[in-house]
């Protein structure tokens, strides 16, 4: 159990070995992924997406303010055409939530912790943490999808645009790597 | 035998079906997702240190395994991809955006998917990364609605890598096979190669 005491105390990056080799090989999870991406395919004619999700949440927050600005607003009218229980992405997230803590259940992963590298403080990164997913929420309404619904969708339809946004997210987290290293280790 | 998928679009389904479908795959998406690790931002962002690439091997396994897919359910004429919907490219948008998803990334932790599957098992970052998200739709929508309105009018419409460079799709998906191949030998290769890299366990000698 001394894997979990090393994730409450903060210097969680350094895992000890035990605790990553309870993980699926990285080439049958990537296959996993791989058959639910293609069953979206076939069954849906869609791929998997996750911004739409938050989107949808956000207009409809933003509807209960002002329902005229937010139909008219070009970043949110698509999401607020229809409610939050009409949108596909988000039962994909209820589900992938449910399926992530069902699998953490099992392997008796499940615990509250805040990861980071052991030179940083939790409050930095809880901060960096919000402004990383500020930034990356930008970037996804930009790009017109994220990891997801770029990257692995666009990826595995070829598609120009996806491979473009999926060479640009690793360009740009391997070009900051260096500067915010202190961060995870 | 004539197509009959995607059912959702030749209306074998309906919209509830729909949504089910939807729980039922994001389920699998979530387990696999936990499986690999990717509840853990120390994981995923250990793929930008170079001494773990689980990332790497992860989505480009999950890219070829629907490529592939897709391309034998079309040959077979089981499937009409012009029923699967393919996001439209604006090639500065998708490059901008990329940098800005990819430095969200190495900053915050996570990607939005990969986040929800950390906050499911409990990691505080994971949630507040989740809020960040929000937040940052929001403030897209409030000062930047002109950015949706110039990606939108930059697109050059769908496009597609066999259309781009005039090869036939079944080329392209061997081609994305064969490069597969060699980013995991790459990957192994550095995983070994930068070893010395990962952090030491403080409590484990």
């Amino acid at each position: 159990m001394s894997a979990i005491a090393s994730n409450t105390d903060g210097a969680s990056c350094a895992v000890p070995q035990a605790a990553s080799s309870r993980h699926m090989n990285p080439y049958l999870a990537g296959f996993g992924i791989g058959v639910m991406l293609l069953l979206a395919f076939l069954i849906m004619g869609r791929g998997l997406g996750a911004t739409a999700a938050f989107g949808s949440l956000v207009a409809w927050a933003s509807g209960l303010i002002s329902p005229e600005w937010t139909a008219a607003n070009p970043a949110l009218k698509g999401y607020f055409a229809d409610p939050p229980a009409a949108n596909w992405t988000l039962y994909l997230m209820v589900g992938a939530f449910v399926g992530a803590l069902v699998s953490a259940l099992l392997a008796r992963r499940v615990h509250w912790r805040i990861e980071r590298g052991p030179q940083l403080s939790v409050n930095g990164r809880l901060a960096l943490a919000f402004g990383g997913g500020a930034v990356s929420a930008m970037g996804a309404k930009l790009a017109l999808g994220c990891t997801s619904g770029q990257a692995l969708t666009g990826g595995a339809q070829l598609n120009v645009g996806s491979w473009v946004f999926m060479l640009a997210v690793f360009a740009g987290a391997y070009l900051l790597a260096y500067f915010v290293r202190k961060e995870w280790r | 035998m004539d197509a009959t998928l995607p059912l959702y679009f030749f209306e074998v389904i309906s919209d509830a079906q729909g949504l089910l479908v939807a729980l039922g795959l994001g389920f699998g998406f979530g387990w696999f997702l936990e499986r690999a690790g990717f509840g853990s931002s120390c994981r995923l962002c250990a793929q930008f240190y170079l001494y773990d690439m689980t990332v790497l091997k992860v989505m480009f396994t999950a890219i070829v395994t629907a490529a592939v897919g897709l391309w034998v359910f079309s040959a077979a004429g089981l499937l009409d991809l012009s029923g699967v919907y393919l996001t439209p490219t604006s090639l500065g948008a998708q490059l901008a955006g990329g940098l800005m998803l990819g430095a969200g990334f190495i900053i915050g932790g996570y990607c939005p998917g990969t986040s929800v599957a950390a906050s499911a098992s409990g990691s505080g970052d994971g949630m507040v990364f989740l809020l960040g998200f929000a937040a940052g739709l929001a403030i897209y929508a409030v000062a930047l609605p002109g950015l949706e309105l110039w990606a939108k009018a930059n697109s050059v419409g769908t496009l597609t890598l066999p259309q781009l460079w005039h090869l036939p799709y079944g080329a392209v998906v061997l081609a994305l096979v064969i490069a597969a191949g060699l980013a995991f030998a790459g990957a192994e290769w550095s995983e070994r190669k930068f070893a010395y890299l990962k952090p030491a366990a403080p409590n484990s000698r």
